[in-house]
């Protein structure tokens, strides 16, 4: 590769890493903002505008709060934790393609995605799998038994329900039979019943898609799974004893997962950066079949990060509705429930792919 | 073990059926729940700016009313520091002078006249055991945060209404 | 550029490795275990085996290294009991001999060994891509593939046997 297109994939890489760290900082105003709404309250509306400053006040007060380590604590491990936990937040989004291409004279084709590889599907399952150690190896180098407690919980619940987000995955890559995300989320540009850019795997795989939407649920942490950090019975669960940035980490990383769980679920079963009617579209607005081309991939963005912040809404929406699962519960529908289920969604999925080979639908 | 009371009931814990253990009618159900108040208008007060209507009974923060010449209406009689539940009021009374007519209506009046408003429960007992219409609970006025105990005493400089306000409109209220 | 990233990675599969045998904290040698794994996935990488590396990931830095330090955080070892676990000398001796003898084992086949010529003309460098290790898993290797996988099925039932719960015993 030469240096021009080495500094565009730079800046791409670079424009994805700060859009996302934005939008997990205004996560967290969103959070509360809407946890108002839900309950009758405005929610945090003083610090400028609807309270948009809010989340810079926040990171203030954080930055500026004592560094504090317990004197028993495994110190390298403390600080080692919540840096886990950002970094293995913040690497699954590298190989999420954000956009189709942009043509261009000089550097042909510029991708819109951190790196193009072929088993995208493989990197951002391996990633996931890797989020607990920030979790386990903060609970456990703060020597507390709540945390500890909490780290444990984190890792059985991460475990179990991997294996269901796994099979309810195999699902989707038996129909597309590719694992690099950027492929399956071109092959949903196919038209339906007429309508271009609507060929989405939520129509095949449904239940797959809640399969898959509950396990994003277990792998964030998130209501109604936030066993890890319960704070009826576990004071805080893992992060009881962080204070000041290292906690304002680990509430980061946790924003940062939901939303590249968002943006995988978006490519996976809603298309991607692919939105109805887009080539009726792009032929409208120009006849250049170049310039149509771009304007779709930057109309495709926008659509994309809607579709995003739709399922971050989402997962707002949930955290203050349902009430939190028992353990035993927890761990009875991962493996009793949705492991089954998953496994009844590869053969109705297998089963379907050979009748319509075979009979040619 | 035999009940005491007899009324004890054993809570029959039934298997959950097929639809419950789905989870996603109950989730459904639960996120139309919340979706509805989203869009509900919020009855929150927001606060320095808006402000809560005050009700025409609303008992805030004393006065002491002058007559339809500016003169201090109280005698000191210590008929409210002897009604007040929350032993909150003290005065001291005193003599008037030759040449302070004007200034009170009675040949007796309140040299010093202090309300603990920490103390204070804000019943109107006081308003209602003055035999001179001297002491008022204002509806339009509460007592403001401070930082010291002592600024809480109100003495007669903060409690006795200026002489400006005497006569105004709004205090016709206050004479039935 | 690939030679000088396979000895940084090579320096760093040993450090990690000799890590883990040598740290006395048993979480910091499972520390150093999903180090070495992830070094190694590296290697696989370097070897143009995406699938390999990622599937060493997933299962031993991603499961397995988290169900063992899920276990050690449960047992609570640290420096303190490692330290003062006696040793008594007839372990000692055992020790030496046995590890002297894996020594010697190891000579002997090594010194025997050859590698095998890479045949430079005809290898396939796409070989560990998932498309092609799919077709040969598929095709060539089906049978021990399938053997293997009724292999862990038994050690699963096994597993299930061994944690069901027994009719009159009481779990709490």
């Amino acid at each position: 590769m030469e240096i021009p297109a080495l500094a565009i994939q730079a800046l791409i890489i670079l424009a994805i890493f700060g859009i996302t760290l934005l939008i997990a900082t205004y996560c967290t105003w969103a959070e509360r903002r809407i946890a108002g709404f839900l309950q009758d309250r405005p929610g945090p509306n003083r610090v400028g505008p609807w309270g948009l400053g809010q989340p810079l006040a926040d990171a203030v007060k954080l930055f500026f709060k004592e560094e504090f380590i317990p004197a028993t604590a495994n110190k390298w491990l403390f600080i080692a934790g919540p840096s886990l936990a950002m970094l293995t937040a913040l690497m699954s989004s590298a190989v999420v393609p954000f956009g189709n291409t942009i043509l261009s004279d000089e550097f042909g084709a510029i991708r819109i995605q951190g790196i193009e590889v072929n088993i995208g599907m493989l990197y951002i399952f391996g990633v996931v799998s890797l989020g607990v150690y920030g979790i386990m190896i903060g609970g456990w180098a703060s020597n507390n038994k709540f945390s500890l407690l909490g780290a444990i919980r984190a890792a059985s619940q991460n475990i179990s329900y991997e294996i269901a987000l796994g099979l309810s995955l195999i699902a989707v890559l038996m129909m597309t039979g590719t694992l690099s995300l950027r492929e399956i989320a071109l092959q949903q540009a196919e038209p339906l019943f007429g309508i271009s850019g609507m060929n989405w795997n939520i129509f095949y795989q449904p239940l797959g898609f809640i399969i898959f939407l509950t396990c994003a649920f277990a792998e964030t942490n998130r209501t109604p799974f936030d066993l890890p950090e319960s704070e009826a019975e576990l004071v805080g669960g893992y992060h009881t004893e962080y204070g000041s940035m290292k906690l304002g980490l680990y509430l980061f990383a946790e924003y940062v997962n939901i939303i590249v769980v968002s943006a995988v679920m978006s490519t996976l079963y809603f298309g991607g950066f692919n939105f109805p009617f887009q080539n009726e579209i792009g032929a409208l607005l120009s006849s250049d079949p170049k310039v149509a081309h771009n304007i779709i991939t930057v109309m495709g963005i926008g659509v994309f990060f809607l579709k995003i912040f739709a399922f971050i809404f989402f997962f707002m929406w949930v955290r203050w509705t349902l009430p939190r699962f028992r353990y035993d519960q927890l761990l009875n529908l991962g493996w009793k429930g949705l492991i089954p289920l998953s496994i009844i969604n590869i053969i109705l999925t297998g089963t379907a792919i050979l009748l319509s080979e075979h009979f040619g639908w | 073990m035999e009940s005491l009371s007899n009324r004890k009931k054993v809570l029959e814990q039934k298997p959950m059926t097929v639809t419950e253990k789905m989870y996603l009618p109950a989730i459904f159900n639960g996120l139309s729940i919340t979706m509805r108040h989203f869009f509900k208008k919020k009855p929150t007060i927001l606060y320095p700016e808006q402000k809560r209507e005050f009700g025409r009974e609303f008992r805030g923060l004393h006065v002491l009313r002058r007559d339809e010449q500016g003169r201090e209406r109280c005698t000191a009689c210590g008929l409210c520091a002897v009604a007040c539940p929350a032993e909150a009021i003290t005065m001291v009374a005193g003599e008037r002078k030759k040449g302070e007519e004007h200034l009170y209506r009675e040949e007796k009046y309140a040299v010093t006249y202090e309300i603990n408003m920490l103390r204070c429960i804000f019943c109107g007992l006081c308003e209602e055991a003055c035999p001179k219409e001297a002491v008022f609970l204002q509806n339009d006025k509460t007592a403001p945060p401070r930082f010291e105990r002592d600024e809480f005493i109100y003495g007669k400089d903060r409690l006795v209404e200026p002489l400006e306000r005497a006569d105004s409109k709004e205090n016709i209220k206050y004479r039935y | 550029m690939t030679g000088n990233l396979f000895y940084f990675l090579t320096f760093l599969t040993l450090f990690a490795a000799l890590g883990v045998v040598f740290s006395k904290n048993p979480v910091y040698s499972v520390l150093c275990l999903i180090l070495t794994f992830f070094t190694l996935s590296g290697h696989y990488i370097l070897l143009n085996a995406q699938f390999v590396a990622a599937v060493n990931i997933i299962v031993y830095a991603g499961a397995i290294m988290v169900l063992f330090l899920f276990v050690i955080m449960f047992l609570n070892l640290n420096q303190e009991t490692e330290e003062t676990q006696h040793k008594s000398t007839l372990m000692k001796v055992a020790g030496v001999i046995s590890g002297g003898l894996l020594l010697v084992i190891m000579i002997a086949v090594l010194k025997d060994a050859e590698l095998g010529a890479v045949d430079t003309a005809n290898f396939n460098s796409q070989i560990g891509l998932v498309e092609n290790l799919g077709q040969l898993l598929f095709t060539k290797y089906l049978l021990p593939f399938e053997l293997v996988s009724v292999l862990f099925l038994s050690a699963m039932v096994g597993a299930v046997m061994l944690g069901k719960k027994e009719t009159q015993q009481r779990h709490f």
